[in-house]
């Protein structure tokens, strides 16, 4: 088959060249493109001076005029950690419990799950509805202190993503075979020796996976971050994601500043995906 | 295997049901209770007085807030104090449908080609896919939006090739995924029979593809329905999408009319929980199959 195909350079265009055009368009030009302006300086399209690094440099400096790109990074950080760890606790707590045979798992899964259904901005809305309904009874809201911020941001989080967790993590456990626990406790050990020698050690893949999976997430969180706080107050909740857009469509000609963010930012994400790639290889490889 | 385990679990249902157990069920009913309950706070604000939404949202309608459907309607109405909302559902209604189509045929035929056609280019195109999966959106926003403009994308139905660019990666990477592990035997045998490359792969080869599609599918649908940031900076401004409209009120832009909004929501919220619990096995299928990229 693929010598048929090979041969005539009809079947090329027709099976390749529409997803590929469209990929040069979606992706390839976009991230050249953003490549090269972050080494420029630029209001619109048409006039685009080259820089060089300029861009960068001031990102490295420091002081006012990183404009809070080091304080988004600490609280992206910061929030990315809390909800990897809070996320992947609960969710494969959930998992373990949901596994076992009891009334209602299948409906109890269905409902954990449920939120992912909804997009980012819907969740955001709702919830800033809830919490600003608790808050006004102290005459509080939301947008008022960083720390409520901080943890509406990692309740709407936690409300979504651990149903989508635990349903990898009760795929991950389905895959435990029943024989190697009974194995086990006939050998005398106890369930939490059973849990943390026999089941997590033959989860990890699935655990590695959710790690990851959450903590890109959190890194890349938007929709729920303008949806709920729009950085306020004073930026304190503006995470990167939000703070490059910020850059780009808040402040006048800081074009080239905000795409040199957004490589940076494209760095950071990179870099997370290679060490995470790298530590489930040398997993598979034992 | 689904069958065995659940046979398994309807047998030990009868022969041990402890105590604990029951325990269990009343506790993750409670829990399910939070789950449960931000959707159900919006159903019913909907029907109430829009002064009474908030910062009440915890008091359910009386028969001094109770409205009946009057936020459906100004929800719907293109009145000045309507939202407009049925328009931006036919934009996303229209996105959606078009881009998961056009995502589904384009890229399941170039997956064919990458995994049969082994060369260098097909190579280099397939990690190119791979590599654009862990790009984050930030990256390539501002030029997308300039190449957008100047080729005219930037309505409902030319931002599907966008989406295709965009959306290829994933796609890409689920279907040759699938056709690597399928043996070649069934369409060598159809070449015999005389079928070209096209007729073989549409009607030997997608039809085996049937399960990896509706995942594929799911995938993108979910992705394209509730994306926020990429339509709201390609699309031209006369066109709105539902999360566009959502933010668009809740940022308080707009007269905040939140009795429309919560009606909106309701209608936006509805069909999506419906058809959940309907395709429910698909759904996690295709969740799962798509969370092993990585």
């Amino acid at each position: 088959m693929g010598k048929t195909l090979k041969k005539n350079p009809l079947y090329l265009l027709l099976f390749m060249i529409p997803t590929v055009a469209a990929f040069i368009i979606g992706f390839v030009y976009p991230f050249i493109m953003g490549i090269y302006l972050s080494l420029c300086k630029f209001k619109t399209p048409k006039h685009i001076d080259f820089i060089g690094f300029k861009n960068y440099l001031k990102l490295v400096e420091g002081g006012t005029n990183t404009d809070r790109f080091l304080q988004s990074f600490w609280f992206t950080a910061l929030f990315a950690v809390l909800s990897t760890v809070l996320i992947n606790v609960l969710a494969f707590t959930v998992a373990v419990l949901l596994t076992k045979n009891f009334g209602g798992t299948n409906l109890f899964r269905t409902i954990f799950f449920m939120p992912n259904l909804l997009g980012g901005v819907l969740l955001g809305s709702i919830w800033t509805i809830l919490i600003n309904g608790i808050l006004s009874v102290f005459k509080e809201s939301l947008t008022n202190k960083g720390i409520y911020g901080l943890i509406g941001l990692l309740i709407v989080l936690l409300w979504q993503q651990i149903g989508y967790m635990m349903i990898i993590y009760v795929a991950g456990l389905q895959g435990v075979s029943e024989d190697l626990k009974e194995a086990a406790k006939i050998d005398g050990a106890d369930s939490k020796q059973i849990l943390f020698k026999v089941t997590i050690p033959l989860v990890m893949p699935s655990i590695s996976m959710c790690t990851f999976l959450t903590l890109t997430n959190g890194f890349k969180l938007f929709d729920q971050n303008i949806a709920m706080t729009g950085g306020l107050p004073n930026h304190e909740t503006e995470m990167l994601a939000l703070n490059i857009y910020n850059t780009f469509y808040g402040t006048r000609g800081q074009m080239g500043f905000a795409q040199a963010k957004a490589v940076v930012f494209f760095l950071i994400v990179g870099l997370i995906a290679i060490v995470q790639l790298k530590i489930t290889q040398s997993k598979e490889a034992d | 295997m689904e069958n065995t385990t659940k046979l398994k679990s309807a047998d030990e249902i009868k022969v041990k049901r402890k105590k604990s157990d029951y325990v269990l069920t009343v506790i993750f009913s409670i829990i399910c209770l939070f789950w449960v309950y931000p959707l159900f706070m919006v159903l019913y604000n909907s029907f109430k007085k829009k002064a009474n939404i908030i910062p009440y949202p915890f008091d359910l309608p009386n028969s001094e807030t109770f409205v009946g459907g009057e936020n459906y309607v100004q929800a719907v109405s293109n009145s000045s104090t309507g939202l407009g909302f049925l328009g931006a559902l036919m934009t996303s209604v229209v996105i959606t449908v078009l881009s998961v189509a056009l995502i589904l045929v384009c890229t399941s035929m170039c997956a064919y080609y990458v995994t049969r056609v082994k060369t260098w280019y097909t190579a280099i195109f397939y990690y190119f896919c791979l590599f654009s999966m862990i790009v984050p959106f930030q990256m390539i926003m501002y030029p997308l939006t300039v190449i957008t403009d100047r080729l005219k994308l930037n309505n409902p139905v030319n931002i599907s090739i966008v989406y295709l660019g965009f959306g290829a990666g994933t796609a890409l990477f689920m279907f040759t995924n699938f056709l690597k592990a399928l043996p070649a035997d069934i369409e060598e045998a159809a070449m015999i029979d005389g079928c070209g490359p096209i007729k073989t792969f549409f009607y030997v080869v997608l039809p085996i593809m049937k399960p990896t599609i509706i995942s594929v599918g799911i995938l993108e649908t979910m992705w394209i329905w509730n994306d926020f940031l990429l339509p709201s900076l390609v699309l031209a401004k006369e066109y709105k999408t539902v999360p566009i409209i959502i933010q668009y009120f809740n940022s308080g832009r707009g007269q905040t009319e939140w009795g429309a909004v919560m009606a909106s929501m309701v209608i936006t919220i509805t069909p999506i929980v419906i058809l959940y619990f309907c395709l429910q096995k698909h759904i996690i299928k295709g969740v799962l199959s798509g969370a092993v990229k990585g």
